[in-house]
């Protein structure tokens, strides 16, 4: 197993808001390891993003990290100075946004703000910065680098954006890229090439990828281990084949119920009942209880841990408890759990 | 199209200025009551009240092309162009020290307040620029006059005869309006840009708090001040009146406020028309400038 | 690993057997109370009055009206009563004995007691100290206050009903009509205002009147192009379309649709024009071209203050603090307003 290069350990962060209290992310652990790409999926509010902030050290003024630790090259992040978190934002760990129509000085050249990062991480001088931003913008795939290197962000398509928006993130080498939803603000056709430029880029530079997204379709493409979050928790973490063809937790059942594929022939997507718990003094038990059909007296009273589903894959239900009720699957999941056996059966038999 | 505006503003300052003028109640002789009848008909037609109203207008306004406002009814029949000409320089330089240093303090200010958003240093900031709006500049032209000048005697009370020193109480008194208008402006653009998400990724990418507010920031928040330069400009010429007259700098603003107690028509006119084409030029250049500077609206003008 | 395992072994332990059963919701959950809506006044008075600065200046403005319209009750003296006698006396506080406020000058570096000089009979005081005339300045900044509040009332109200008519009239017309009172705007704000003011004072007999009359030409401008857009913007909603289609005419879409809905703005917008026009009334009357001599406004107080101000500071210092703490008061107050009113409004 490749070594960790990023451990996050029982984080908790909250936010002060007028409404009270609202705890974000409730101690959750996760490793990154070299080299991989791990997918944070759920929908908005369950604290993907807030978590990746904590990494980043980007948290808003009301937000206040309650506990845990951010283990980065044996550094605990949420304990250096700003100093220290200044050198690793952008330089070790950088970081991709969502909308790549906002995330760029509209009055400043491109090239300039790319070289800028260069220079903010690098002892270069500003030719040498220049000469690494033009090679930033043909990695990221920007004709005629040395034309657009002089063009202001409203010359350029939201597609091109991301493509200077993610040539900034890799102006010094970061060892891992956070990418918050970096295709939501594009169009189809857009989210492909932009996903094909990541992998591309990882692949060339062995960092490695936390990428945030709600869109499961997303996931299957780009991830290599995935961390369904609801609520402020990982409720179901393991890698993608385990977690898309064996889905333990409901609310993952849920989700890629509610996920269009080619294979469904049904009329109707289906559609997770309710809505999200406000996270204000949540309600003890698991929080996806309420809009959860398979839900245990015991899910109502404790939270659950996550339990061990193979060496890779763990959820956070009383299901996996050996005391629980045997619970057929909904049909289409159980469908997917027989091909993905099927599939590994025939690998280890060609094996 | 917008310079056909200018003009027709122009022109229609310049009539309605040369109506009320013709309204104004008595005439422009000081010691009248002396004049006789004969003598009053020699004045008129030496300065051509003989002639019918609209007659003169059409006269005034042809002067006016050839950049001739008349001749001075009080100060030795000079022509107003001439008198105006001598008086330019010092409102030149009063305005435009003022506004130089009035918005580099009212900027610097502004980001302060901005970068400490609800801190004690954004109360202070916001509180400094809410009584620079709210003291009116004869009142703190007054007052520094009375502390620098009258009392401690550090710099001269008025006259423009010590250089330098003696621009320094009037441009402060003028700067203020500027000061206070560019300061609350700033912390508003600043707060608003500062939350957007390209200084995110400045932060994002590693830069300090006081570089972003700096070079992102500021930059961005600037390019809107240019939108306060017409207002500006108007608060200077107002704040000119009575700052140049508390300091008896020899400009326009001291011009104009002998005139209107001398009744003195022509400079009167010539100095309202003079402030309306300064105003509608500032205007037209803020339009100008904004589409020039700034790429987001350059984009927007050509959807 | 293993303590992993343990986790997951205390964490089951506290969980019965009997629990592991599928939920049943047999009791209803309690919805959370929702609080009553509150109305618009009552959720506008609330972020109010958590604003202190707009707080604290309401009741001083309050307090600063009260005096200056019981002017006539509480003036000790006559404001244009004229003592010859007692021209330019300091203001003396009863048991004050601090130097500028116990009646004394300094007169050749030494310390004299005006009041004796004048032949001030005892237990006679001038709180502010008296003018040139001999006048109470007590008095006549009370009733000098109260013209200039009349002054910024009349005229603030004037701005509100022209701007209001003229930016609706405007805005519901639409196409030519709009075009061309857009164009007039346009063409009357390139006119120096100030410059404006100063001709039509001088035309019209100095007074109340007149200077209300020429603050008004001007001033409704910036009122009338707010509630223009404010118009245009609201005509657009649905609830106007829907009015239109179940065919209201214009004028009671203005006025039952549109009026209510951009009163917020319109009020923070009055609010604010009323310090420019007391900011107006001094200036013109410290020019020499506003209100005259011997009545008292603020702006004629500080212009016979400043003067003698070289001699006499009080004189001007008196009128001029009077001054700034009724703008420092407005301004604050409309801004604490604004924030209430139209949080996203920047200056317009």
């Amino acid at each position: 197993m490749p070594e960790n290069v990023l451990e996050v350990k029982h984080l908790s962060v909250s936010f002060d808001t007028y409404a009270g209290r609202v705890q974000a992310v409730r101690d959750i652990s996760f490793d990154l390891r070299k080299g991989e790409t791990l997918a944070l999926v759920g929908e908005s509010g369950c604290g993907k993003s807030v978590t990746c902030r904590s990494v980043m050290g980007l948290l808003a003024k009301n937000a206040k990290v309650d506990g845990g630790e951010i283990l980065f090259e044996n550094k605990d992040l949420l304990r250096q100075s700003n100093r220290v978190l200044r050198s690793i934002r952008g330089g070790k760990i950088a970081m991709i946004f969502q909308d790549p129509m906002t995330s760029l000085d509209p009055t400043m050249k491109i090239g300039k703000q790319i070289a800028e990062t260069v220079r903010l991480h690098k002892p270069v001088t500003r030719a040498a910065a220049k000469q690494r931003a033009l090679e930033l913008l043909a990695l990221v795939g920007i004709e005629e680098p040395e034309k657009r290197y002089h063009q202001y962000p409203h010359e350029f398509s939201g597609g091109q954006r991301q493509r200077i928006v993610i040539a900034i993130a890799l102006a010094a080498d970061p060892q891992i890229l956070i990418a918050d939803e970096p295709t939501t603000a594009l169009d189809v056709t857009m989210q492909a090439q932009i996903l094909d430029l990541i992998k591309d880029i990882q692949k060339k530079t062995g960092a490695s990828v936390i990428f945030i997204t709600h869109d499961l379709g997303v996931v299957a493409n780009v991830a290599d281990r995935v961390a369904v979050m609801y609520a402020g928790r990982i409720i179901e973490i393991g890698l993608a084949d385990e977690v898309f063809y064996d889905p333990r937790h409901p609310y993952t059942w849920g989700l890629l119920a509610s996920m269009p594929t080619l294979a469904t022939d049904s009329e109707t997507l289906y559609a997770i009942p309710g809505t999200p718990p406000t996270l204000i003094n949540p309600a003890p038990g698991d929080a996806f209880a309420p809009r959860n059909p398979w839900a245990l007296e015991a899910d109502r009273l404790v939270e659950p841990p996550l339990f061990p589903v193979t060496e890779t894959h763990f959820a956070a239900t009383w299901l996996l408890d050996e005391r629980a009720p045997k619970i057929e699957p909904p049909e289409n999941i159980a469908l997917r759990a027989r091909a993905f056996r099927e599939k590994q059966s025939e690998r280890s038999a060609a094996l | 199209m917008r310079l056909f505006y200018m003009a027709l503003t122009l022109f229609i300052i310049a009539s309605v200025t040369f109506f009320l003028m013709n309204a104004l109640p008595g005439t422009p002789y000081n010691n009248q009551d002396r004049l006789t009848a004969a003598q009053l008909e020699m004045l008129n037609k030496k300065y051509g009240f003989d002639q019918p109203l609209f007659q003169r207008y059409i006269n005034y306004l042809k002067n006016l092309l050839h950049g001739d406002f008349g001749i001075s009814l009080q100060f030795s029949d000079q022509p107003v162009a001439t008198l105006l000409a001598q008086r330019m320089g010092p409102s030149i330089q009063l305005g435009l020290q003022a506004v130089l240093f009035g918005t580099l303090v009212g900027v610097f200010l502004g980001v302060i307040a901005a970068m400490h958003q609800n801190r004690f240093l954004d109360v202070f900031c916001s509180l400094f620029a809410i009584t620079g709006r709210s003291v009116p500049n004869f009142v703190v032209a007054v007052l520094l006059q009375y502390i620098f000048a009258v009392t401690l005697n550090w710099l001269p009370i008025g006259l423009w005869n010590d250089g330098f020193r003696s621009t320094i109480l009037p441009t402060l008194a003028l700067s203020i309006s500027p000061m206070a208008e560019s300061c609350r402006f700033i912390r508003t653009e600043m707060v608003e840009v500062l939350s957007s998400d390209y200084i995110e990724l400045a932060r994002a990418k590693g830069m300090g708090e006081i570089r972003i507010a700096f070079s992102h920031g500021l930059r961005n928040a600037l390019i809107p001040l240019i939108t306060v330069l017409g207002p500006m400009t108007v608060s200077l010429m107002t704040g000119s009146l009575v700052v140049e007259n508390i300091f008896a700098v020899p400009g326009i603003g001291e011009q104009f406020t002998k005139s209107i107690l001398s009744n003195d028509y022509y400079t009167i006119m010539a100095v309202t028309i003079l402030f309306s084409a300064l105003l509608v030029t500032v205007i037209f250049l803020t339009d100008i400038l904004y589409q020039i500077i700034d790429p987001r609206v350059r984009v927007e003008g050509a959807k | 690993m293993m303590a992993y395992q343990e986790e997951i072994k205390r964490a089951a332990s506290a969980v019965p057997d009997s629990a592991f059963v599928a939920y049943q919701p047999s009791q209803q959950e309690a919805e959370p109370e929702l609080p009553r809506a509150l109305s618009f006044l009552e959720d506008s008075w609330r972020k109010l009055r958590k604003n202190k600065a707009a707080v604290v200046t309401m009741i001083l403005l309050l307090i600063i009206t009260c005096l200056a319209f019981l002017a006539p009750a509480l003036s000790p003296f006559d404001p244009n009563e004229q003592h010859l006698s007692w021209k330019n006396l300091p203001p003396k506080w009863p048991g004050v004995s601090i130097d500028g406020l116990n009646g004394t000058t300094l007169f050749r570096g030494r310390r004299v007691d005006s009041y004796e000089l004048a032949k001030v009979p005892e237990g006679q005081y001038f709180l502010f100290g008296t003018d040139e005339f001999g006048r109470d300045l007590l008095s006549r900044c009370l009733w000098g206050t109260r013209i200039s509040l009349i002054i910024a009332f009349i005229a603030a109200l004037l701005d509100l009903s022209i701007g209001i008519a003229y930016g609706l009239f405007s805005g519901m017309k639409g196409g030519r009509t709009d075009t061309i009172m857009q164009r007039i705007l346009e063409i009357l704000s390139g006119i120096p205002s100030l410059v404006l003011v100063v001709l039509m004072l001088l035309i019209f007999e100095p007074g109340i009147t007149s200077i209300i009359l020429a603050m008004t030409i001007s001033s409704w401008i910036p009122m009338a192009r707010v509630v223009r857009a404010e118009t245009l913007k609201i005509k657009q909603m649905e609830y106007v379309q829907a009015a239109k289609a179940l065919g209201a005419s214009n004028l009671k879409i203005a006025l039952s649709h549109i009026l209510p809905n951009i009163s917020g703005i319109v009020i923070v917008r009055a609010m604010f024009s009323i310090p420019s026009a007391i900011f107006f009334e001094t200036f013109l009357s410290f020019l020499g071209v506003g209100m005259r001599i011997p009545n008292a406004s603020i702006g004629t107080l500080l212009n016979g203050g400043y003067k003698v101000f070289k001699l006499y500071p009080y004189q001007m210092f008196i009128p001029a603090v009077i001054l700034c703490v009724i703008m420092l008061s407005f301004n604050l107050f409309a801004d604490g307003l604004r924030d209430v009113f139209d949080p996203k409004m920047k200056e317009g």
